[in-house]
């Protein structure tokens, strides 16, 4: 029973955390309540560039790729090889070569995110069938006419789905943004001496928050992005 | 397992000058690379013993679940919000509950598991060919022994590829595990972000660690499935 009571009453002092400021442990500055409101608008910022970079990169690779047939290996293989390599080490090995820094952090997240992307697009335009792109041709479309029209349309389920998986990642790893000295509501999680128990657990929820939030988002935006709605069944996810 | 847990202690020996500046140190390297075989040890252990765990609730849900249609949805989306959730938060979440130590990292890791393998097994027993369960009916086979001895021998590529997906996860995952206070290759990443050598080794090891848990499980495939080594 008392271990109940202490349990719900650590969850207790998190919530309090999480809508009510107070001085930090130290003395000097405020923290909980409005004042995660800014680390929130820094974790969003770090992940929505990371998330950018990754896009940009990893979309148009994908679909040329995918158009051309060639590189199966490869999207596969980063695919892979992305899997296996710790976030921490990401960021860690980041840090120790290029220093600390906005632009470092964003740029780790990005080589997080690329690997889900790049793998979707791929498949997503490999599936297209083949009969679909030869009508295209028999139209008198040309490449980049049948990539722009036909195939990109068809795979934008895939490709958001891509999006979907690295924005979730990239948001849950800029948690740890701070071991490397960039600000996010990861701050209280790392800075233990400062926010102290209430701090770690609060914004741990608002972490896991923000990550179904994310989730949601993007799966809604996937559904949305279906050309062929009614046609497609596809698994709960 | 405690080794080093400040910048200051992983220090010692060799190589001063190239050590001093964080920089990349061979020989510091290869006079210190026994710090590393406790924690990697560590890491390998809350890699199987996650996996493992996780494997046998995914199978109980999903020969549930393959009775049971409906309960595909629901599991799915159970274990989808699971895997949502960032395993530093998740960590911390449930240091109330299990305390520090091997418990919560395993709890949280068995957690993130259990989507994937869960929806390669379901996807693996769905493709079955029909004329496959036929024939089987046809040879007399109860349903049981047909679950046995059909199904889920040709669910098995599906059913590996899982779980090499979730063992490959589980070595990136349990680099954060330290923050639940179970050690493993990130407590010694964390213990010196700054210094190349230290970040180059412990990285390096989580990927050899999960080439060679992913080769490990590539070989247990094509011996337990000798049919499918002609196509």
């Amino acid at each position: 029973m008392s271990a109940l009571a202490s349990i719900l009453s650590d969850f207790g002092e998190a919530l309090e955390f999480i809508f009510t400021e107070r001085e930090s442990r130290a003395g000097g500055s405020e923290i909980g309540g409005t004042q995660l409101l800014g680390l929130l608008a820094d974790h969003l910022a770090l992940s929505a560039v990371a998330l950018a970079i990754g896009i940009a990169v990893a979309v148009p690779l994908g679909i040329w790729l995918g158009h051309t047939g060639r590189g199966t290996f490869l999207a596969v293989g980063i695919a892979n090889v992305g899997r296996a390599v710790p976030s921490i080490a990401l960021i860690a090995l980041f840090f120790a070569f290029l220093g600390t820094g906005f632009v470092n952090v964003a740029l780790a997240l990005a080589l997080l995110a690329i690997p889900p992307i790049l793998a979707n697009a791929y498949v997503g335009i490999r599936l297209v069938e083949p009969d679909t792109v030869d009508a295209a041709r028999g139209m008198g479309m040309t490449g980049p006419q049948i990539v722009r029209r036909v195939e990109l349309p068809l795979a934008l389920p895939l490709v958001v789905g891509g999006i979907r998986t690295s924005a979730v990642n990239v948001v849950a790893t800029a948690a740890i943004a701070p071991l490397a000295g960039v600000s996010s509501l990861g701050d209280p999680i790392i800075a233990f001496g400062v926010y102290g128990e209430s701090g770690r657990l609060g914004a741990s929820i608002v972490v896991a928050a923000v990550a179904v939030a994310t989730e949601v988002t993007f799966g809604l935006a996937q559904r949305l992005a279906d050309p062929l709605p009614s046609t497609r069944r596809t698994v709960p996810a | 397992m405690m080794l080093a847990q400040s910048g200051v202690e992983i220090r010692d020996r060799s190589d001063a000058s190239c050590v001093a500046d964080n920089g990349f140190c061979p020989r510091w390297i290869a006079d210190n690379l026994d710090r590393y075989a406790d924690p990697l040890l560590q890491h390998v252990y809350l890699t199987l013993v996650s996996v493992a765990i996780g494997f046998a609730v995914a199978a109980a849900l999903a020969l549930l679940a393959h009775r049971r249609r409906w309960l595909v949805g629901p599991i799915v989306n159970v274990t989808g919000i699971l895997y949502t959730i960032p395993s530093v938060a998740a960590f911390f979440l449930l240091l109330p509950l299990t305390g520090r130590g091997n418990t919560t990292a395993i709890v949280a890791l068995v957690a993130y598991t259990l989507l994937i393998l869960f929806r390669n097994m379901i996807d693996g027993l769905d493709g079955v060919p029909e004329e496959s369960r036929d024939a089987g009916r046809g040879m007399g086979l109860t349903r049981r022994q047909l679950l046995w001895r059909v199904e889920v021998p040709l669910a098995l590529p599906a059913i590996m590829t899982g779980l090499r997906v979730a063992m490959t996860t589980t070595v990136g995952l349990a680099a954060l595990a330290f923050f639940a206070g179970a050690g493993g290759l990130g407590a010694e990443i964390n213990a010196d972000l700054a210094f190349k050598s230290n970040v180059v080794v412990a990285s390096a090891l989580c990927l050899l660690l999960a080439a060679a848990l992913d080769g490990a499980i590539l070989l247990a495939q094509r011996a337990l499935t000798p049919w499918s080594r002609a196509a």
